[in-house]
């Protein structure tokens, strides 16, 4: 191994770390496609089962994750040949219903709530309430509940989860001097203090169109409260709601400081800003730190975060805040399922377990495990404290591409209407409003 | 067929002096074409027509009825009547913003990117120094994909906080107060206009390519005899090269509007056609090849972008075809 560090070393300047070129290793085997875990036991009898994963966690780092956890399996596993089929995070998240309608994998990656539900609605997911009844006890109820279909049926076993909260240099507030804000009210002070020390209080960038739609969940949520959100994200609200108006008019007190030109910037370059301490707060789910090690690695031990700030209302007990939930589901028309079933059952079950939970958890810290057996000590001090907020609250949501129909949350469809929000905070609100419910309302109807 | 071409090639002048009836008499008995010529003629006719029928007007047909669903991919397709298009002509905020975009694509490459073109390609035909390096030069930018013309020009639009080359160099030169900044592609006002500066960064150099091909082709005689009888280069250029030029200038125009019309990937990599930058080609990916799935209402756009470009190919056909009647 030495030799080879030095060897890329001397290729590349001496940057390489070992890491790299294991990851390095990594992407080029990805880059195969079908990259057939070969089973650890080589001599291993041909009567065991089969089965096929379609995986969407396709960052390098994602992906060293998935071979140690498919490794593992394996071991643990050896009459069972696993594939994975690797697809761009992206690329299979737009291509998923020519995917799940064709032939898919036995098993593939997907998020967890109304995400979920939409697919399993469509007869293009199995249930798997016989494996869940094997592995419940490891979930506490949060999770319990985000893979429950409309059908009362399980769908899904959970695997990880990350929480949406407003980031901050802990350097950079002992610095300035300034505090967490606990309100609604502190918050608006510490912004307008953070622009005439001539910092970007809020670093924005909303190029891809999602990120906007966290501000709008977390400002519902502390407004109007969990069941009207769910409501909202589920038709049984109206988007011409008052209390909608409501958010739209806080959102506004908001926006004169968020970075200039953030729709044009993608969320990584949000995040650098705050990285180089030319903004204050960031408000994003903990994967972030992804891409402050990227900046900067030093910086990382450097980044807390605090929840949103409350409102002083009736739903401030709630404590709610979005921390979105990855799950592992077996799909309905994989044309080699029936006779993997038992199989693919296995490798479902394989992921409930906390040690599974951690190969990936060592592989990128934002993924943070969902089983309650995940050993809690190895975790890092701030996904300890992730783990604490989401602990407390009472509420969780997933996020709003997440918790409404996937045809009602695109580029073209509500990342448009939010940009156009964003654009004129003044506009006539009732029209804007008008303008969101009607396309919600000529939606196909999936359910009679 | 070279064996059996020179055989019934050779009679024929000879009959079309001959009497009607002989000419019948001999096309029965040796046919111009041979069994075999035959066979390997319907093949040739044949696969090709049945591949454009499958793939072009079949595909057409099947979009055309889906437009009048709203099919989600998966379940039974239900009729909708004309649902869709009343969405998109009445209450969809992102139809008319997209067709107006599409509108100013193409008005953007006629009235500048094109004729831009056309002046370099002129001015580079004259015998000039370095004229191989300059068209080297414009030419460049056409071997790029667009995909990747939108990468490079997104990097040089970014804001101050993403380090874009535009703004940085604007303000480091003084041409710029850094608190207004240009948001080049995040104000909506101003980002179609962005886009299209990169996507004529791309047009005006094929353009050029093409037309100085043209002019190489112009026989230089008339443009001597132009000059004998006193034309300047102006008056030659307008009364005897570019009416000389007419085949050219069909394709230059058939080119600028197909190019106008199918404008989509800069914009697509830029913002995945948002906020302004919304154009026909991205609300049907968007609407029917995304997961959302709306194959039905992206299905309606695809027809409406179908009949947009009808008009051109008609006028460009019928033209056409009018002067192959003379």
């Amino acid at each position: 191994m030495d030799d080879l560090d030095k060897k890329s070393g001397f290729l590349t300047g001496g940057k390489v770390t070992r890491r790299e070129v294991l990851k390095t290793g990594v992407i080029a085997a990805a880059g195969l496609t079908l990259l057939p875990t070969v089973l650890a036991a080589c001599g291993s009898s041909s009567s065991g089962g089969k089965v096929t994963i379609g995986n969407n966690h396709s960052d390098a780092s994602d992906l060293a994750g998935m071979k140690a956890v498919n490794d593992a399996f394996s071991k643990a596993n050896s009459s069972i040949t696993l594939t994975m089929n690797t697809v761009d995070h992206n690329t299979f998240q737009d291509q998923i219903n020519n995917y799940l309608g064709a032939t898919p994998d036995d098993a593939f990656s997907w998020f967890s709530g109304y995400r979920m539900r939409f697919f399993a609605d469509k007869g293009l997911a199995t249930a798997i309430d016989d494996s869940w009844a094997n592995v419940k006890s490891n979930f506490t109820a949060g999770f319990a509940n985000s893979v429950v279909g409309n059908d009362k049926k399980v769908y899904g076993i959970p695997v990880d989860y990350y929480p949406w909260c407003v980031f901050y240099r802990k350097s950079l507030f002992s610095d300035k001097g300034y505090t967490v804000p606990a309100t609604w009210d502190d918050l608006l002070t510490l912004c307008a203090k953070m622009k005439t020390d001539g910092l970007t209080p809020f670093a924005f960038g909303d190029s891809d169109g999602w990120p906007a739609m966290g501000t709008f969940d977390i400002l519902n949520l502390r407004l109007n409260g969990y069941d009207f959100h769910v409501g909202l994200m589920t038709g049984a609200q109206k988007w011409t709601d008052p209390k909608v108006t409501a958010v739209f008019q806080t959102w506004a007190k908001l926006i004169p400081f968020y970075t200039d030109g953030y729709a044009g910037l993608t969320w990584q370059q949000a995040c650098d800003t705050l990285v180089r301490k030319t903004a204050g707060l960031y408000l994003l789910g903990l994967f972030m730190t992804g891409e402050v090690a990227t900046v900067d690695k030093t910086a990382v031990d450097d980044i807390d975060f605090f929840p949103f700030p409350f409102f002083g209302n009736a739903f401030d007990a709630e404590q709610a805040l979005d921390a979105p939930i990855d799950i592992w589901m077996l799909s309905a028309k994989s044309p080699s399922l029936q006779a993997d079933l038992a199989s693919a059952k296995t490798y479902l079950e394989f992921w409930a377990k906390g040690s599974t939970q951690m190969l990936m958890y060592a592989a990128n810290n934002g993924f943070i495990p969902c089983a309650t057996d995940a050993d809690p000590t190895t975790l890092s001090v701030l996904t300890k404290k992730a783990v604490e907020i989401v602990s407390k609250a009472q509420k969780i949501t997933q996020f709003l591409d997440r918790d409404t129909r996937p045809d009602f949350a695109g580029a073209n469809s509500m990342q448009s209407f939010l940009l156009n929000f964003l654009k004129t905070p003044t506009q006539d609100l009732t029209a804007f409003q008008l303008s969101i419910q009607d396309f919600w309302d000529k939606l196909p109807v999936y359910k009679g | 067929m070279s064996q059996s071409e020179p055989k019934a090639l050779a009679p024929a002048p000879a009959s079309a002096g001959a009497g009607a009836l002989a000419t019948k008499k001999r096309k029965r008995h040796y046919s111009v074409l041979n069994r075999r010529d035959k066979v390997l003629l319907s093949l040739m006719v044949g696969i090709p027509l049945a591949v454009f029928l499958l793939l072009i007007w079949a595909m057409t047909l099947v979009s055309i009825v889906l437009s009048f669903t709203n099919w989600d991919g998966v379940n039974p397709i239900a009729f909708v009547g004309i649902d869709n298009y009343t969405q998109l002509f009445t209450t969809y905020p992102f139809f008319w913003p997209a067709v107006a975009h599409n509108i100013m694509w193409l008005l953007f490459f006629v009235c500048l990117a094109t004729p831009m073109g056309i002046l370099l390609a002129v001015l580079l035909d004259r015998p000039l120094r370095g004229s191989a390096v300059y068209q080297s030069i414009f030419f460049i930018p056409v071997v790029l994909s667009l995909a990747v013309v939108g990468f490079i020009w997104k990097l040089q639009y970014l804001p101050l906080a993403g380090n874009g080359f535009i703004d940085s160099a604007f303000v480091a030169l003084g041409w710029m107060d850094p608190k207004h900044a240009v948001n080049w592609l995040g104000d909506p006002t101003i980002n179609i206009w962005a886009v299209l500066v990169a996507a004529s960064w791309r047009h005006v150099g094929y353009i050029m390519v093409l037309y100085l091909a043209g002019l190489k082709s112009v026989d230089p005689s008339l443009r001597e005899a132009a000059a004998i009888d006193g034309a300047n280069e102006r008056q030659t250029f307008i009364h005897v090269v570019f009416p000389v030029m007419a085949p050219i200038n069909v394709v230059i125009v058939v080119v600028t509007v197909i190019e106008s019309l199918r404008a989509f990937d800069i914009a697509y990599i830029i913002n995945h056609g948002k906020n302004g930058l919304e154009l026909l080609s991205i609300l049907i990916t968007n609407s029917a090849l995304s997961e959302a799935g709306l194959i039905g209402f992206g299905s309606a756009v695809a027809v409406i972008l179908l009949t947009i470009s009808l008009v051109p190919i008609v006028l460009y056909l019928s033209r056409v075809m009018r002067s192959e009647n003379q």
